[in-house]
C-alpha cells in the first residue's frame, strides 16, 4: 500500500480564499462564478478544442488566480484571453449571472500591460482603433478606393499579391456603397419628430456606415414609417458621433474606449432614443454605464445614455411594423452574439421576419452560436474562426434558405465569406434585417 | 511532476495531450464544489489502450490518477490529490444506437444531453436527467450514479447500464455485463462499478439501455399555502397509484429568490409549490393528471395550474430550474446537500430543516425531488467569511445526522467524494466501511486510482476531518 500522500490545503472542506492583489480585476465579479460548468458547452472554443483553459469557467479561474497573485499574467495567460471569441454565449448559459464580458475586458486590459503583443501588432491595432475607425472621413476614403478597385477589376489583381486568406476576405467583401447611397441616407434624415413620435438619433457606426450606408438608410425609413422623427449627429466637428469603441475595449484599450464613449454620450444628449442596427455596437453602447462607472462626472450621464439605446428590432417590435408587402423567399436568421447574449434581444427579430407576408421562415440550428467573426477575431485567429464558420455553413445549408438574415456588419461579412467558401454564394445571399424589412415595405408600395 | 514521467506520458498519448503549464493545472483542479484539488499533470487519452498504459505506468511509479469528465461533479469526486488528472473528454464518440435491441454504445466523454437528443430523434429515450445533463458526461454520470427529476418514475443511471468496458486500477481491460437486460453470469461487476466514484476502474465504453420515448406529457404547478400540505400531497400522490415522471418541491424561500430574479408572477405567498409531470400514451395522460391534481386539491392546494401549451410547460420548469440561479444572485457561495429520505418521511425532514434554519440564522433554501425523497437543502452564504463557512460545515454534519435518523441516506445522486466522506461511517457502519476498504485494496493494491475519496484508503486517514464531527 502506498504511503500517505501530502493532502492539499483545504482538502475536503471549504478553504478561505486569499486576499486579492491585482486591483485591475474586479474580484467581486469573479467570485460570482460557482464553477458549475454550465457555460462550457455553450462555448465555441471549448467545443472545438475540448480543454478547460478554452472554456469560460477556465478563463474565469485563470483571471481569479491572477487577481489573487497565484498565476502570472504572462504570455500564456494573454493568449488564453485572446482565444476567447467574446461571443458571451456563456452569459446566457450561466445560472449565476456572471458578467463574463466585463471580466474579459478587464483581463485583456491587464494583459495588454503585463504581456503586450509584438510591437507591429500593437501599432497596427492602435492605428486602426484610434486613427482610422473613429474617423468617418478616412474610412469613407478607404471604402471609396475599395469601390473603384472592385469596379475596375483592380481588386482581383492586387489581391493576387496577398496571402490566401486575405485574398479570400477581400473578394468576399460586398460592393462598396457609392456616393449615391450616401446621398440616399442624407435624404432620408429629416428634421423634427412626427406628431407624437419619439426623437430618434441614428447611431451610424463606423464600419456599418462606411460599408453599409444603404442599411442605415433602410433603418431610417423604417423608423420614420413607425412615426419616429430621425436625425443623426454629424460625424465630424463639434457634437460629433463616432465609433462606439467596442473593438478598442475588447482589445484591451478601455481608456480609449472611454474617450469615444464620452464623445458619443455628448453627441446624443437630448434624443429620446438612440437607435442602432449593429448588434456589437448596440451592446457596447448599452454598457457605457459600466465603462464609465468610476468617472464621477460621466457616470450618471453614461447610465442615462445607455438606458436610451435600442436596436432597430426592439423599436419595430414595440412600435409595430409599417404595412409590408409580400416577399416570397425562404429565410433563416443568424443571431448577432452581442444582440442575443449581451443585449438579450432574441425573439424580436424572429417575430419581425415571421410578420412578413409570404415569407417562409426556417429556424437555423444553433442560430445563437457565433459565426466566428467576433470583431477582428477572424483576422487574428483564422483557423478557429474558420472551423466555427464551417459548422455554421453546414447548419445554414440544412435550412435550404435563400436568404440568411443577420443584425451586425461583422456577421454579414463573415457569412458572405462562409458562403463563398462553401460554394453557396450564388444560391444564398446574406441580408441585414433592416434591408429585408425595408424591401418588404417597398414591396407594398409597388 | 518529474520530466521523465512527463516524457513517458507523452510517449503514450502524444505531447499535444499532456498539459503541464501552471494554468492547465489550475483549471483541472476544481469541480463544481468550491473545494481545491491539485494535479501535477493533465493527460487526455483517446483510447482504452492509452488509459491502460497510463494506469500501468502509474502503478509502477506510485503516481495517483484521478479520472475526470466535464468536472461538474457536486461532491469532489474528480478533484485530484496530486498526480495525474486523467481527462476523458476526448473519448466522446457515440458509437452505436441499436433500436432493435433498444441500446446505445457510447464512450465515456459523450455529453448526456447529446445522447438524449440523438436517441430521441429515433423515438427512443434515455431517462436519467441530472440537472447538469447539458454539460456532464455519461462517464461522470456513471461514476456518481447520477439522478434527476425523472428518476422517480424511471430509476437512476445504474438501472440503464447494461455493460461496461473498464480499465482496472492495475491496467487490465475487462468487459462487464453485455447487451442484454438479463445477465447473471458471475458477480455483477457492472453494478459495483456504477457509483464507485472512479475509485475501482476507469470506464472506457458504456452499453446503455434505452426505452421507447413517451408519447405525451402533462405538467402542472400546484400551489400550497401551507408547506405541510405540500409534503403530505407528495406522499398521497404516490399512494394514489400515480407514478409521476417528476414531482418536485420548491419552498417559499426558493420561490421568493426566483421571483426576485425572474419577475414572472410566481405565487410568493405560498409556502411551497409542487411541479408535477406525468407522461405516457396520449389516452392516459389526462386521466393521470386529473387524479394527481385531485390529490393535490384534497391535500390543501389553493390552485393547480395545468399547462396547456409547450410554452406554459417550459415556464413551470423554468421556475424549478431557476432556483440554483436565483439563490446565487443573493450571495455568491452556495453549498448544497443531497440527502434522501424515504418519501413518507419528507414532511418530517423538511420540518427538521426549518428548525435548523431558525437555529443557525443562515440562509437555507429547500427544493428537490420530493417524490423520491431526494431533497437539496442549500446554504447561501458569503464564502469569504470563515465564520459562516464553519457554521455551514457543522450544519452539513447535522443535516446528515437528521437524514440518517429518518432511515435515509447521505447522498441520493451527488456521491460521497470528499464532501461527505467524514459521515460515511455513520451510514454504512464500521463493518460496511471495512468491506468497502477490502474491495478497494483488492482491486487497487497500490492505491493509485482516485485516492482520498470516500475515505476508503489509509492515505487520507491522517487528514483533518471535515465537519463538526472533528
Amino acid at each position: 500500500m502506498a504511503e500517505a500522500r501530502p493532502v492539499p490545503e483545504g482538502w475536503g472542506r471549504f478553504p478561505s480564499p486569499p486576499a486579492p492583489v491585482e486591483p485591475a480585476l474586479d474580484i467581486a465579479l469573479l467570485d460570482q462564478c460557482i464553477h458549475c460548468g454550465f457555460c462550457i458547452q455553450a462555448c465555441p472554443t471549448y467545443r472545438d478544442l475540448g480543454v478547460e483553459t478554452a472554456s469560460p469557467r477556465g478563463r474565469l479561474a485563470m483571471m481569479k488566480a491572477v487577481a489573487q497573485g497565484q498565476l502570472a499574467p504572462d504570455d500564456g495567460f494573454a493568449a488564453e484571453m485572446d482565444l476567447c471569441l467574446g461571443c458571451r454565449a456563456c452569459e446566457s448559459a450561466c445560472p449565476s449571472g456572471v458578467q463574463y464580458g466585463l471580466a474579459l475586458e478587464q483581463a485583456r486590459a491587464l494583459a495588454a500591460r503585463t504581456a503586450p503583443p509584438p510591437l507591429f501588432k500593437r501599432l497596427t491595432l492602435r492605428l486602426a482603433f484610434r486613427r482610422l475607425l473613429p474617423h468617418a472621413g478616412r474610412l469613407r476614403l478607404l471604402v471609396a478606393l475599395l469601390g473603384s478597385a472592385q469596379r475596375t477589376g483592380l481588386l482581383r489583381l492586387v489581391t493576387r499579391l496577398l496571402p490566401g486568406r486575405w485574398r479570400e476576405q477581400a473578394l468576399a467583401l460586398p460592393p462598396a456603397p457609392g456616393a449615391a447611397a450616401r446621398r440616399e441616407l442624407a435624404a432620408a434624415l429629416v428634421e423634427g419628430p412626427a406628431a407624437g413620435g419619439p426623437r430618434v438619433g441614428l447611431f451610424r457606426g463606423c464600419i456599418q456606415d462606411a460599408l453599409f450606408a444603404g442599411t442605415n438608410a433602410a433603418t431610417v425609413r423604417l423608423l420614420q414609417a413607425t412615426g419616429c422623427g430621425v436625425t443623426a449627429p454629424p460625424q465630424a466637428g463639434g457634437g460629433a458621433q463616432t465609433c462606439c469603441g467596442a473593438l478598442a475595449a475588447h482589445g484591451g484599450d478601455r481608456e480609449y474606449a472611454r474617450e469615444l464613449a464620452r464623445r458619443n454620450i455628448a453627441a446624443f444628449a437630448g434624443y429620446d432614443l438612440v437607435v442602432n442596427n449593429a448588434g456589437g455596437c448596440g451592446a457596447m453602447l448599452k454598457e457605457y454605464g459600466h465603462l464609465l462607472r468610476d468617472d464621477p462626472v460621466w457616470a450618471p450621464r453614461a447610465a442615462d445614455f445607455a438606458a436610451r439605446v435600442r436596436d432597430i428590432s426592439e423599436v419595430l417590435a414595440e412600435r409595430g411594423l409599417p404595412v409590408l408587402g409580400p416577399l416570397a423567399q425562404r429565410v433563416t436568421y443568424q443571431d448577432s452574439c452581442h444582440l442575443h447574449h449581451s443585449q438579450r434581444v432574441r425573439q424580436q427579430p424572429r417575430r419581425l421576419l415571421q410578420a412578413v407576408p409570404g415569407l417562409r421562415y426556417v429556424e437555423l440550428k444553433d442560430a445563437d452560436r457565433c459565426c466566428g467573426s467576433a470583431g477582428i477575431y477572424n483576422l487574428t485567429h483564422p483557423e478557429m474562426a474558420g472551423r466555427v464558420l464551417a459548422e455554421k455553413m453546414d447548419n445554414a445549408a440544412a435550412t435550404e434558405a435563400e436568404v440568411i438574415v443577420t443584425s451586425n456588419p461583422g456577421c454579414l461579412l463573415q457569412l458572405r465569406l462562409g458562403l463563398q467558401r462553401a460554394g453557396l454564394a450564388d444560391a444564398v445571399q446574406v441580408m441585414h434585417l433592416a434591408d429585408l424589412l425595408d424591401a418588404a415595405r417597398s414591396a407594398d408600395k409597388a | 511532476m518529474e520530466p521523465r514521467l512527463v516524457a513517458a506520458l507523452q510517449q503514450i498519448v502524444g505531447p499535444a495531450h499532456v498539459l503541464t503549464e501552471p494554468r492547465h493545472l489550475l483549471v483541472y483542479s476544481y469541480d463544481a464544489t468550491i473545494q481545491p484539488g491539485q494535479p501535477e499533470v493533465v493527460v487526455l487519452p483517446r483510447t482504452a489502450a492509452e488509459v491502460s498504459a497510463i494506469l500501468k505506468l502509474a502503478n509502477r511509479e506510485g503516481v495517483p490518477v484521478t479520472p475526470r469528465g466535464s468536472g461538474t461533479g457536486q461532491s469532489g469526486g474528480s478533484l485530484p490529490m496530486g498526480g495525474i488528472a486523467l481527462v476523458l473528454t476526448r473519448m466522446n464518440r457515440l458509437k452505436e444506437i441499436d433500436p432493435g435491441n433498444r441500446l446505445a454504445v457510447v464512450e465515456p466523454g459523450v455529453i448526456t444531453a447529446h445522447l438524449q437528443a440523438a436517441v430521441e430523434a429515433q423515438g427512443l429515450f434515455y431517462p436519467p436527467d441530472p440537472a447538469s445533463a447539458k454539460v456532464s458526461t455519461l462517464g461522470g454520470n456513471i461514476a456518481e450514479n447520477a439522478g434527476g427529476p425523472r428518476c422517480l418514475k424511471y430509476g437512476v443511471t445504474r438501472d440503464y447500464v447494461l455493460g461496461l468496458e473498464v480499465v482496472m486500477p492495475t491496467g487490465e481491460i475487462i468487459h462487464t455485463g453485455g447487451r442484454t437486460v438479463k445477465n447473471v453470469s458471475g458477480y455483477d461487476l457492472t453494478r459495483l462499478l456504477v457509483g464507485s466514484e472512479g475509485t475501482l476502474g476507469v470506464v472506457t465504453e458504456i452499453i446503455l439501455r434505452l426505452i421507447p420515448k413517451p408519447e405525451a406529457f402533462r405538467t402542472a404547478l400546484a400551489i400550497f399555502p401551507r408547506l405541510d400540505d405540500a409534503t403530505a400531497a407528495v406522499a398521497r400522490t404516490v399512494a394514489a397509484g400515480i407514478t409521476p415522471t417528476a414531482l418536485e418541491i420548491v419552498d417559499q424561500h426558493s420561490l421568493r429568490a426566483v421571483e426576485n430574479y425572474l419577475h414572472v408572477g410566481l405565487p410568493v405567498e405560498a409556502e411551497a409549490v409542487l411541479v408535477l409531470e406525468v407522461d405516457g400514451f396520449a389516452e392516459t395522460v389526462d386521466r393521470q393528471m386529473q387524479t394527481a391534481a385531485a390529490v393535490c386539491r384534497e391535500s390543501g392546494a389553493s390552485e393547480v395550474r395545468v399547462a396547456s401549451t409547450a410554452a406554459e410547460r417550459e415556464e413551470m420548469w423554468v421556475a424549478r430550474r431557476s432556483v440554483s440561479t436565483a439563490i446565487t444572485q443573493a450571495a455568491p457561495t452556495k453549498i448544497g446537500e443531497d440527502i434522501t429520505v424515504p418519501p413518507a418521511q419528507v414532511p418530517e425532514m423538511i420540518r427538521r430543516l426549518q428548525w435548523l434554519r431558525e437555529k443557525l440564522g443562515l440562509s437555507l433554501v429547500v427544493f428537490g425531488h420530493a417524490g423520491d425523497g431526494n431533497l437539496h437543502p442549500n446554504f447561501v452564504i458569503d464564502g469569504r467569511d470563515p465564520a459562516q463557512l464553519k457554521t455551514v460545515e457543522a450544519a452539513l454534519a447535522e443535516i446528515s445526522r437528521l437524514a440518517l435518523g429518518l432511515g435515509g441516506t447521505l447522498s441520493g445522486e451527488h456521491g460521497i467524494g470528499t464532501l461527505k466522506a467524514p459521515f460515511l461511517e455513520w451510514e454504512v457502519g464500521a463493518g460496511g466501511i471495512e468491506v468497502m476498504r477490502r474491495i478497494k485494496r483488492a482491486l487497487d493494491p497500490n492505491n493509485i486510482l482516485n485516492p482520498g475519496k470516500m475515505r476508503l484508503d489509509e492515505s487520507i486517514a491522517a487528514a483533518p476531518p471535515g465537519g463538526a464531527d472533528g
